[in-house]
């Protein structure tokens, strides 16, 4: 029988070179006369050991990692074909501590099966929620979404359950399913990852909203920056159609419904979801006011869902195995899992899928194991660039939407970005205002105009032209921002802003700042 | 290449790309990437073709194709280098390689080397979080980029 290697397909793993391994290692076999299949697969998340190759054995899967083209040679040598000892093995992956430490509901599948095999996600219970929810009544597919407490991912966390119910009682001819798939946070690849690992998962939450709401067409706005999520997306949506799970009868229910990747151009505001809509809808992509909401008037002013990917992708298990058992997992309102996102000076950086709870040290000391850089972490950004960052001394927040709101924060999408102590913080204030400015759609005044004063007030500070006032004028202007702004954008900007002038007011006195040229 | 290009071929190539996608619900912002897709840039002259198949303003298109940052209004050159300045990329030393990358190659961001062989972009974001800092060469991402592969980079891409 021929031996099963899998090697990623996902993005990060190929931009660390996992063709160029695989590559190597089909030379290799076919070298040395041994038959193998190369599959590959999603990422696992582990990102400092990517590549990592994964060998099928009786004993399961074996992993080795990180591995380059060089060690190919060694690590055939080694029998690493039958799981032999090597510098670079890790054992069974399912056994390396920051994998079996997960809660893996979302990503169940994501780096263990071939992405754009619809056999191989049958065979791993995949089409199972859908099945058992093309025999429920719609209103009791939104009654269990509901009852699962799951919120949205996005990082609004509104309740996935209540927003399908609004749609579902609008009246219209035709409404739509959006999945917002515009990953644009800094430190967040929960997206991308399944996009490009599980992409059928996606298919699959989506026609179960669309079934549960009465909609029959639904949209992927994915980013332009992530083109491998859109060709295997693109793909997955194909073959989805040739095996009859989408188009006009969907697995024979006599149930329509059909998706469209559509890919962004570059504008971060446009994870906004008024603001996705109008470039969905081929404008410029300026935030709508609300009322009226997308799910009465959305996109072409019909009812519509817009769903994070995440959201989306969670909605398959809750029916598959029923909103108690989803609930049963997380704290307080948070419930479910959340697939933490470790990035930026990490020693051990990827996904971590988690029921909600753990405490913010417990993420970066504990699972994250510090920085790579080896010095003392001294700020964590929680949830992209309109998040907060967390001194050490906040490091007991459990990650929780309520427990974080309280501290002045957010988790957001749930990316976090670890700093060591060489960051400055009033460096990256200003960041988060330039990053505003270069991102206001320009519709409202505070966060147009605002954002601009605000990276001038900043290098005044910097320069000690009156600092103190400046300050003062900084913390006003960041008060106009929160509460004028018509979205997220100029409205959480202060977010990033304040909590660096509250955790760390010694980076604010005056003095240079290193940045990069315009 | 573009400057070849007459109004009469830009129009009739802009109208059989309207024909093809006309049809799609919101069709103006796979329209211009399929635009720039073969042209490099959105050309001047596409804007009234465009608008015209839609029923739109010509100012309408223009507000549009000047909105995102993805669009250019000018050919870039024969390879596109993309930076990610964004958080993650920061904590990893990503400001450093901005810098080094703007001094290897003599130009700021959104310009192109005087030899027209690369045009320099800022990005923000590539979801390499956990392996920053990343960068986007033609298309191609790389990832853990540090001084030593970021001057092989502009070397293969300058040969």
């Amino acid at each position: 029988m021929s031996l099963k290697i899998f090697i990623p397909l996902d993005s990060a793993s190929v931009a660390l070179g996992a063709d160029d391994v695989a590559t190597a290692i089909a030379k290799a076999a076919d070298m040395r006369g041994i038959d193998i299949t190369l599959i590959r697969t999603g990422s696992r998340g582990l990102y400092w050991l990517e590549p990592m190759v994964e060998i099928a054995t009786d004993n399961g899967r074996i992993a080795y990692g990180p591995v380059t083209p060089d060690d190919v040679d060694a690590l055939f040598d080694a029998g690493f074909i039958t799981g032999g000892e090597h510098p670079l093995s890790l054992g069974k992956t399912e056994e390396i501590p920051f994998l079996k430490k997960q809660t893996r509901l979302t990503f169940a599948r994501c780096g263990i099966i071939d992405p754009l095999s619809p056999e191989d996600y049958r065979a791993h219970d995949g089409w199972a929620g859908l099945e058992k929810a093309l025999k429920l009544d719609p209103a009791d597919i939104v009654q269990q979404v509901t009852d699962s407490g799951l919120r949205g991912r996005g990082g609004a966390g509104f309740p996935t359950g209540i927003k399908w119910k609004t749609v579902a009682d609008a009246p219209a001819d035709q409404k739509y399913i959006v999945c917002n798939a515009d990953e644009g946070d800094s430190g967040t690849f929960a997206d991308r990852m399944i996009m490009e690992g599980e992409p059928f998962v996606l298919i699959e939450g989506m026609i179960i909203a669309g079934i549960a709401t009465g909609a029959t067409k639904g949209y992927v706005y994915t980013r332009s920056e992530y083109p491998d999520a859109i060709r295997i997306m693109t793909e997955a949506i194909d073959i989805a159609r040739a095996h009859k799970v989408l188009g006009p009868d969907v697995l024979g229910s006599g149930k329509a419904f059909d998706i469209e990747v559509r890919m962004g151009a570059g504008a971060y505001v446009c994870g906004e979801e008024t603001s996705l809509l109008n470039s969905l809808e081929g404008k410029r992509g300026v935030v709508r006011a609300k009322p009226p909401l997308p799910a009465h008037e959305g996109f072409l002013g019909k009812p519509t869902v817009v769903n994070n990917v995440i959201s989306l992708c969670s909605v398959p298990v809750i029916l598959d195995k029923g909103a108690d058992f989803y609930r049963d997992f997380g704290m307080g309102r948070s419930r479910g899992t959340i697939p933490i996102q470790i990035a930026g000076n990490v020693k051990y950086g990827g996904l971590f899928e988690t029921a909600f709870g753990l405490t913010l040290g417990e993420i970066v000391d504990d699972i994250a194991g510090g920085t790579a850089t080896g010095k003392p972490v001294r700020a964590v950004q929680v949830g992209g660039p309109l998040g907060a960052y967390f001194p050490r001394d906040l490091f007991d927040t459990p990650f929780d939407y309520e427990a974080f709101a309280k501290r002045d924060g957010l988790i957001g999408h749930a990316g976090i970005v670890v700093f060591d102590d060489s960051v400055d913080m009033m460096k990256q204030a200003r960041f988060a205002m330039e990053f505003c400015a270069i991102e206001s759609c320009g519709k409202c005044t505070p966060c147009r105009i605002g954002s601009v004063r605000g990276t001038e007030v900043v290098d005044k500070i910097a320069r000690g032209e009156d600092p103190e006032r400046q300050i003062a004028l900084l913390t006003d202007l960041c008060q106009t921002m929160k509460f004028g702004s018509l979205c997220a954008l100029g409205g959480f900007t202060p977010y990033p802003v304040m909590s660096a002038l509250t955790h760390f007011p010694n980076d604010f006195k005056p003095h240079a700042l290193d940045i990069a040229a315009e | 290449m573009s400057l070849s290009q007459t109004v009469e071929e830009i129009s009739t190539r802009v109208t059989a790309i309207c024909d093809d996608l006309a049809g799609l619900e919101g069709p103006l912002l796979p329209i211009l990437h399929e635009v720039q897709e073969t042209w490099g840039f959105i050309p001047e002259g596409a804007l009234q073709t465009i608008a015209k198949k839609l029923n739109l303003s010509r100012a309408e298109v223009h507000g549009v194709a000047s909105f995102y940052h993805d669009f250019r209004h000018n050919a870039p050159g024969r390879h596109v280098i993309k930076i990610c300045r964004a958080e993650a990329c920061q904590a990893m030393g990503g400001d450093a390689i901005a810098n080094q990358a703007q001094r290897k190659l003599g130009i700021g961001w959104s310009e192109t080397t005087p030899d027209q062989s690369v045009t320099l972009e800022p990005v923000y974001c590539l979801g390499l979080c956990a392996c920053a800092p990343a960068a986007m060469v033609d298309g191609k991402l790389v990832a853990r980029l540090d001084n030593d592969r970021l001057d092989r980079m502009i070397k293969e891409v300058r040969s």
